[in-house]
């Protein structure tokens, strides 16, 4: 099931990428809505980040291309922000929560431009959103992985980009930020941005996305939440593996519930 | 007026050495530091022999293109040949140091480098070389203009790059997602060391420059958690350390880089034993008062 659309935010076309001569996303061709919140999902070294990495061209490619808002990426780059995953960096650095906060703002000032007080207050702003402006003064290395975690989120959200692509945003978060993290994407969605999030639990998927990506280093499907996230599928991308034929039986329980709730 | 010129010296060695340092070992590059210092000894050898004088600034220029040439080739060994970091680190240095070395004793009789002086460098000699200009007139010491100006590029090129440098090093892959190239960034920092390296060479040698590239900004690390509050505390460590060093090598009668390195060494101890945020002793005492209070409170 793989369904393209019309003026993508994001078209990969036939792309192919390689470590070490090791090919770790194999013949990739899909193209991303715009203003959708768009989830990736697959097993642990299905090339998830590989993926998001070479939409950003962080990464070379063997072959293929990607554009964004129709564009060459570094095009747009300004309008493209990036939630790392969070053990990408070290947190015993030593800087505060507005230091990082602020890096979102550096795509915006050129070179010897200080961040100015406009940028500190978009800055404290973000924080707000993500529920930690008395933190702001905080050192990162004292902070929880969970905080981290929505430092990161208001660092991006400090960029004011069109584009967000997030590497597993909710990995290690409490069920309540969860919820106010997926909240401020709706938000973000409802203006019209685009948000690509690597995720590992198919059952909030089904309530969080309205697309859907299943990679294992092949594309298995790309298309509406609902056309997606169907057992056969979920059994092509993790292979049939134990925990997930569980995670699929309480998947068809759900949405037997969820039925019933509409009838 | 001597140990005015000596003490400004090593100064200004150490606080460039101590703020390169800072962001070498935030990003885990301590060694890379070690080895640019050791093998930019070649191109100040080849330097000489092509221009066949002790003059400063082709001394710079090749000991910095060698210092660059290092870490090309320490990147290229790590990408393309897939070596660890460490490795590839290893065979870099060693072998280009052992090549300035052969080339130093080989050409002994033409070169007026001698290896001691290149090894342990002789800051005390500072006040002898001056710089006299057409008409007679002496300026100061060369020494105190060459790391004085060495000092006020590295300054400004920190300044000009704060964010750029502090963004590069904290999270590389979200600098290059916003268009802030890493490699160049890597490669003017390498520069940098270079340049801090060799300009210190002369007054402290190759080795010992290794001591003031590291230990300040780790102690400094130790003592802070603000990333400005570090730069400025291994500057002011910079100078007390030149200060000290100083009066601690004229009443021993012994090396004055050599007591720098110490004291340098000793600052480092003291914060690792004393610090507030991770001392050790400090968290033995205050796990000594918690256990305490717990045993009371029961
Ligand atoms: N820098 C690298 N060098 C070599 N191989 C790599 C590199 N990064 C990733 N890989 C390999 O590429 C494959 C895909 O990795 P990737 O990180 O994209 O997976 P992922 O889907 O994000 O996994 P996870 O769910 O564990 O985060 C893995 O097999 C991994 O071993
Ligand atoms: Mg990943």
């Amino acid at each position: 099931m793989i369904q393209q659309v019309e003026d993508p935010a994001v078209e990969v076309h036939d792309l192919t990428v390689t470590y070490h001569k090791k090919p770790v996303l194999w013949d990739i061709d899909l193209t991303l809505p715009r203003g959708a919140i768009i989830g990736i999902i697959g097993p642990n070294g299905a090339g998830k980040s590989t993926l998001i990495k070479s939409m950003m061209n962080l990464i070379p490619h063997s072959s293929g291309y990607v554009r964004i808002f129709d564009s060459n990426i570094d095009e747009v780059r300004p309008q493209v922000s990036y939630v790392p995953q969070k053990e990408s960096v070290d947190w015993d650095f030593p800087a505060s929560v507005m230091d990082v906060v602020l890096m979102g703002r550096y795509a915006r000032l050129g070179l010897f431009k200080r961040p100015r007080k406009a940028d500190r207050e978009v800055a404290l702003d973000c924080l707000k959103k993500v529920g930690m402006e008395a933190y702001k003064s905080r050192q990162i290395a004292q902070l929880s992985g969970g905080q981290q975690q929505r430092v990161f989120l208001a660092r991006a959200l400090a960029q004011e980009a069109e584009i967000y692509f997030m590497d597993e945003p909710f990995a290690g978060v409490d069920a309540a930020t969860e919820k106010a993290i997926i909240g401020l994407l709706r938000e973000m969605s409802e203006k019209g941005k685009t948000v690509v999030v690597i995720h590992h639990d198919i059952q909030s998927a089904l309530e969080y996305f309205n697309w859907i990506v299943l990679l294992n280093m092949r594309l298995v499907a790309s298309g509406p939440t609902q056309e997606t996230l169907i057992p056969s599928l979920l059994e092509e991308t993790y292979g049939g593996k134990l925990t997930l034929l569980a995670e699929v039986g309480n998947l068809m329980h759900k949405k037997e519930f969820t039925g019933r709730d509409k009838r | 007026m001597d140990a005015f010129w000596i003490i400004l010296t090593g100064s200004f060695v150490s606080i460039s050495c101590g703020l390169l340092g800072s962001y070498l070992i935030l990003r885990r590059m301590a060694m890379v530091g070690d080895a640019i210092s050791h093998a930019v000894l070649p191109g100040i050898v080849i330097a000489f022999l092509i221009s066949g004088q002790r003059d400063s600034i082709t001394m710079l220029i090749g000991a910095g293109v060698l210092g660059v040439l290092t870490t090309f080739l320490i990147e290229f060994l790590h990408k393309r040949g897939n070596l660890q970091t460490d490795a590839s680190i290893g065979v870099t240095f060693t072998w280009l140091f052992a090549l300035g070395i052969i080339l130093i004793s080989a050409y002994a009789g033409q070169v007026d480098l001698d290896q001691d002086c290149v090894l342990h460098g002789e800051i005390a000699y500072v006040p002898i070389d001056l710089w006299i200009t057409s008409t007679g007139k002496i300026i100061g010491p060369r020494a105190v203009f060459i790391t004085g100006s060495v000092l006020i590029i590295i300054i400004s090129f920190i300044i000009i790059g704060y964010k750029e440098l502090f963004l590069t090093t904290f999270d590389p892959a979200f600098a290059a997602a916003i268009d802030i190239s890493t490699a160049m960034w890597h490669y003017l920092l390498m520069g940098a060391v270079s340049l801090a390296t060799v300009a210190s060479f002369e007054s402290v040698g190759a080795i010992l420059v290794v001591a003031l590239l590291i230990a300040p900004p780790a102690t400094a690390y130790l003592l802070t958690e603000k990333f400005l509050f570090m730069l400025i505390l291994t500057a002011f460590l910079g100078i007390f350390i030149s200060v000290t060093g100083y009066y601690l090598a004229v009443s021993i009668d012994g090396s004055i880089a050599g007591a720098m390195s110490t004291i340098a060494g000793l600052l480092f101890a003291l914060a690792f034993l004393f610090s507030p945020k991770e001392g050790i002793i400090i968290t033995w005492l205050k796990n000594r008062i918690i256990k305490k209070e717990l045993s009371e409170s029961f």
